[in-house]
């Protein structure tokens, strides 16, 4: 299969080919061709303008059905859905069942699209983004479009992040999208979809590209959006118009009035640790508790190593392969050199069998780790990887809210209302769970990371005689 | 113009030219200080071991640091003692830059670029414009030759690579963007105001150019490109869209220490670059980067190898920082060629390339 590139809407065949397997060939937009198409981009946008809100939004539900059950143009050939699932799954070594509830987490987005915006825009009505003007609580309220493109550098594992960026064409904005290496099929079926239900094909940009094309699409845009490590988002830090999704850093605080309770909710914290393999930001990488840390790490520990490498078509596999094994290798002695600082221990290491990285159905595997940290700063203690782990540290109520750091979501455990009211006012917590629920716990009437709509609009100051404007 | 020679009697211009110009770098009488005392030092005597090209494989790899620490005047043939030279610098050096001086070996290299395109590639008596790096660079005062020898004037616009390498190294992207904005402004000024038809630039240069004018309806009849690296897909781009199909392009690859490879002809819809170094005075190698002994089969990648041997000059089996296809002969040039040059290792380590 050769997966071209779409120049606002149109196939384009590159000269440089990129070879990801035998069956598969995607082509490499050089940077220029992005710089070139952006100089049309108004011709996109003028056709998403000539389409009211409300039938974009009609066609992005349609589009969720077709992203879920139809046969879709993808490169030189078509893709059902389970071609998609085990093409993306070879590919990116997550399991069948991952990249299903990725697909099912991508309809959710498509098919609930007026929920999602009516989250980012606190229930204004879709006419805001064809007038640009709309009535809130007897409040006449303007706002306009601060870019006439958003691009977008995307992941390659973790399909589900699609959907933070498919509101913008039922805003009105065009998308130019760089797919990550090892996923070129979500986004590209996502378009197909889209462009099958009736939006405009000049409304979308599809360019496997290289860094230098991926920064490109970043600084040329209007707006960018692109997800990677602390890294990523220390190079995009001067530009104001690119939002970076880092690394999560999510946390399960546990309060001393739910302490006691803590078996309760071991399966919340299974799930938090090693739901979508571990691979996503919103997955728990440090549980911080007030007390009884060595009683649950053993219990937790337990039951994660249950967690075991199967086949990625097995009905039941949670773990995730590694496309790139000298990644496992390196994350897996990365962890082991920490170990040999004082202070922390891999309390799975008595409950699995054999190493944390294991070779098993022709793949690399690291299976879940739990580290008991003694201090908050062991090196150990908050960070992430991409696989089920987390660290889990002890420390007194009252001091964790300092000590958490910018962190994507926070489950807090605790029905504390004084606390609870700290927690809210924390600035470094992006996404708050109140009681117990799972960090990855995703509820589409709130934004995930960042605010889309705002984001893509400003409000304007608009006074006199508005009747005028009809 | 393209070479009339057959394989066999390239290999023997090689070789013979080898022969020369150890005996000329060598000897007392001709040779420059720094050579005469490496060959002191060495303990062998190259005019004795070193008979045909083959045979400079008893040379180690050049240790390019030389061209930093050593004074410029220590290459100075004992022959060219008292007359005046120039000074030349590598591109986009930070800190000591790599020099190297030369006399007329630039107008030989860029007379011979000239008589290869012919008069009506790049239009006969047109003014030329070059936008890139002046400054202490062959390049500049290549492009001026070029330019005159066709009949034609030369218009500069100077970029320095040294500082968008240290804006780009002290992550003042927005600067590095606003500077060659700057650069590209004061380019569409000259192609406005001026009778310009030809134009010599980077790649990228080029492509901000197109992206503020239309080349061909601006007047340009033939562009002269290098300085970075030009996938297929780069060319195709540049042709296609850049130059709109309407205007000559001639892709090259050259540095200081070399002078100009030039690209064979394409046939339609064929966009992977080879380029020839200018044989007998430059030879190109792609060798095993683990053992530079051994060039790699052709087909296969490998890093770039110079030697150049001019009376002006004496570099041998300096490793570039290049990697290429090692391509067979065409006919063009009866010796082997250098494809789809690219940094080196740029295809398991970052590499930052192309500033410009």
């Amino acid at each position: 299969m050769q997966i071209s590139i779409l120049r606002l809407g149109e196939t384009y065949q590159s000269a440089d080919l990129v070879e990801l397997n035998d069956s598969l060939v995607t082509h490499t937009a050089n940077p220029g061709l992005i710089r070139r198409d952006l100089l049309r981009i108004h011709e996109s946008k003028a056709a998403l303008d000539a389409i009211p809100a409300e039938t974009l939004a009609d066609y992005c539900e349609a589009a969720a059905e077709l992203f879920m059950n139809a046969d879709l143009p993808c490169g030189d050939s078509t893709q059902g859905p389970d071609d998609y699932v085990e093409s993306l799954s070879a590919l990116t070594r997550l399991p069948h069942t991952l990249v299903r509830m990725n697909m099912s987490k991508i309809h959710a987005a498509m098919s609930q699209i007026r929920t999602v915006i009516g989250g980012l825009t606190r229930g204004m009505p879709l006419e805001i983004f064809d007038r640009g003007i709309t009535s809130v609580g007897g409040l006449d309220v303007n706002y306009y479009p601060a870019t006439s493109s958003l691009g977008v550098s995307l992941p390659s594992n973790a399909p589900a992040v699609n959907s933070l960026w498919l509101p913008a064409l039922v805003m009105k904005i065009p998308v130019l999208l760089k797919p990550g290496r090892e996923d070129p099929f979500t986004p590209l079926r996502i378009v197909q979809a889209m462009i099958q239900a009736g939006f405009p094909k000049e409304a979308f940009g599809y360019y496997p590209t290289t860094h230098e094309g991926g920064d490109t699409l970043l600084t040329s845009c209007g707006a960018g959006i692109s997800f990677g490590s602390d890294v990523t988002v220390k190079k995009y830090a001067p530009f104001k118009t690119i939002q970076v999704h880092g690394t999560g850093r999510s946390k399960i605080l546990i309060g001393e009035d739910y302490i006691d309770r803590w078996e309760e909710f071991i399966d919340v914290l299974v799930t938090s640790v090693s739901a979508n393999g571990g691979r996503s930001c919103i997955n728990t990488s440090a549980i911080l508790v007030p007390s009884h840390r060595d009683e649950i790490a053993e219990a937790l520990a337990a039951k994660l190593a249950e967690i075991k490498p199967l086949a990625r078509d097995d009905a039941k596999a949670i773990l995730c392969g590694f496309a790139n094994t000298a990644l496992a290798d390196g994350i897996d002695g990365m962890i082991e050199g920490f170990l040999e600082e004082k202070g922390a221990r891999d309390v799975t290491a008595a409950h699995r069998d054999g190493d944390r990285k294991a070779e098993a159905f022709e793949q690399t595997y690291l299976c879940p780790t739990l580290i008991a940290c003694d201090d908050k700063d062991h090196a150990l203690a908050n960070t992430e990887f991409m696989f089920p782990y987390a660290s889990i540290v002890e420390m007194p109520q009252e001091e964790m809210l300092a000590t958490i750091g910018e962190t994507l979501v926070v489950s807090a455990f605790t029905e504390n209302k004084d606390w609870i009211q700290e927690l809210m006012l924390s600035p470094d917590i992006e996404r708050l769970n109140i009681g117990p629920f799972p960090t990855n716990r995703v509820q589409w009437e709130q934004p995930h990371e960042g605010n889309l709509f705002e984001f893509l609009y400003r409000r304007r100051a608009i006074q006199g005689n508005l009747s005028t404007v009809g | 113009m393209s070479s009339s020679l057959t394989v066999d009697e390239a290999h023997a211009q090689v070789d013979s030219q080898t022969r020369e110009l150890i005996n000329w770098h060598f000897s007392p009488e001709t040779g420059c200080p720094y050579w005469l005392d490496w060959a002191k030092s060495a303990g062998w005597d190259p005019r004795e071991k070193v008979r045909c090209f083959a045979d400079m494989l008893h040379f180690d790899n050049f240790d390019d640091e030389v061209l930093r620490k050593e004074d410029p005047a220590k290459f100075i043939p004992k022959a060219y003692e008292g007359r005046p030279y120039n000074v030349f610098e590598t591109g986009g050096t930070t800190g000591m830059p790599k020099q190297r001086i030369g006399w007329e070996d630039y107008k030989t290299d860029y007379t011979e670029f000239s008589e290869h395109y012919g008069p009506d590639f790049f239009p006969q008596g047109a003014n030329w414009l070059m936008v890139g790096p002046t400054g202490p660079r062959r390049l500049r005062m290549a492009i001026e030759h070029l330019a005159n020898i066709r009949g034609g004037a030369c218009y500069f616009i100077d970029l320095d690579p040294r500082w968008v390498k240290r804006l780009i190294g002290m992550g003042e992207m927005k600067m590095a963007k606003a500077y060659q904005e700057h650069v590209i402004d004061q380019a569409v000024t000259i192609i406005r105001h001026r009778d310009i038809k030809c134009i010599f630039t980077t790649p990228r240069l080029l492509e901000s150019l197109s992206l503020r004018m239309s080349l061909a309806d601006a007047g340009i009849r033939g562009v002269f490109a290098g300085g970075t690296t030009m996938t297929p897909q780069y060319v195709k781009f540049i042709q296609e869209e850049v130059l709109e199909g309407k205007i000559n392009y001639a892709p090259t690859y050259g540095n200081t220490l070399m002078g100009l490879a030039i690209s064979k002809k394409r046939e339609a819809g064929e966009y992977s670059l080879t380029y020839y170094a200018p044989q007998p005075r430059a030879i190109l190698r792609v060798v095993d980067p683990k053992d530079s002994t051994k060039v790699v089969d052709y087909g296969e990648y490998g890093r770039v190898e110079l030697t150049t041997m001019t009376k002006e000059f004496f570099v041998p089996r300096f490793l570039e920082r290049d990697e290429a296809i090692r391509r067979p002969e065409c006919d063009e040039f009866p010796w082997d060629g250098v494809g789809d040059v690219r940094p080196f290792q740029s295809g398991t380590k970052a590499v930052i390339e192309g500033v410009y």
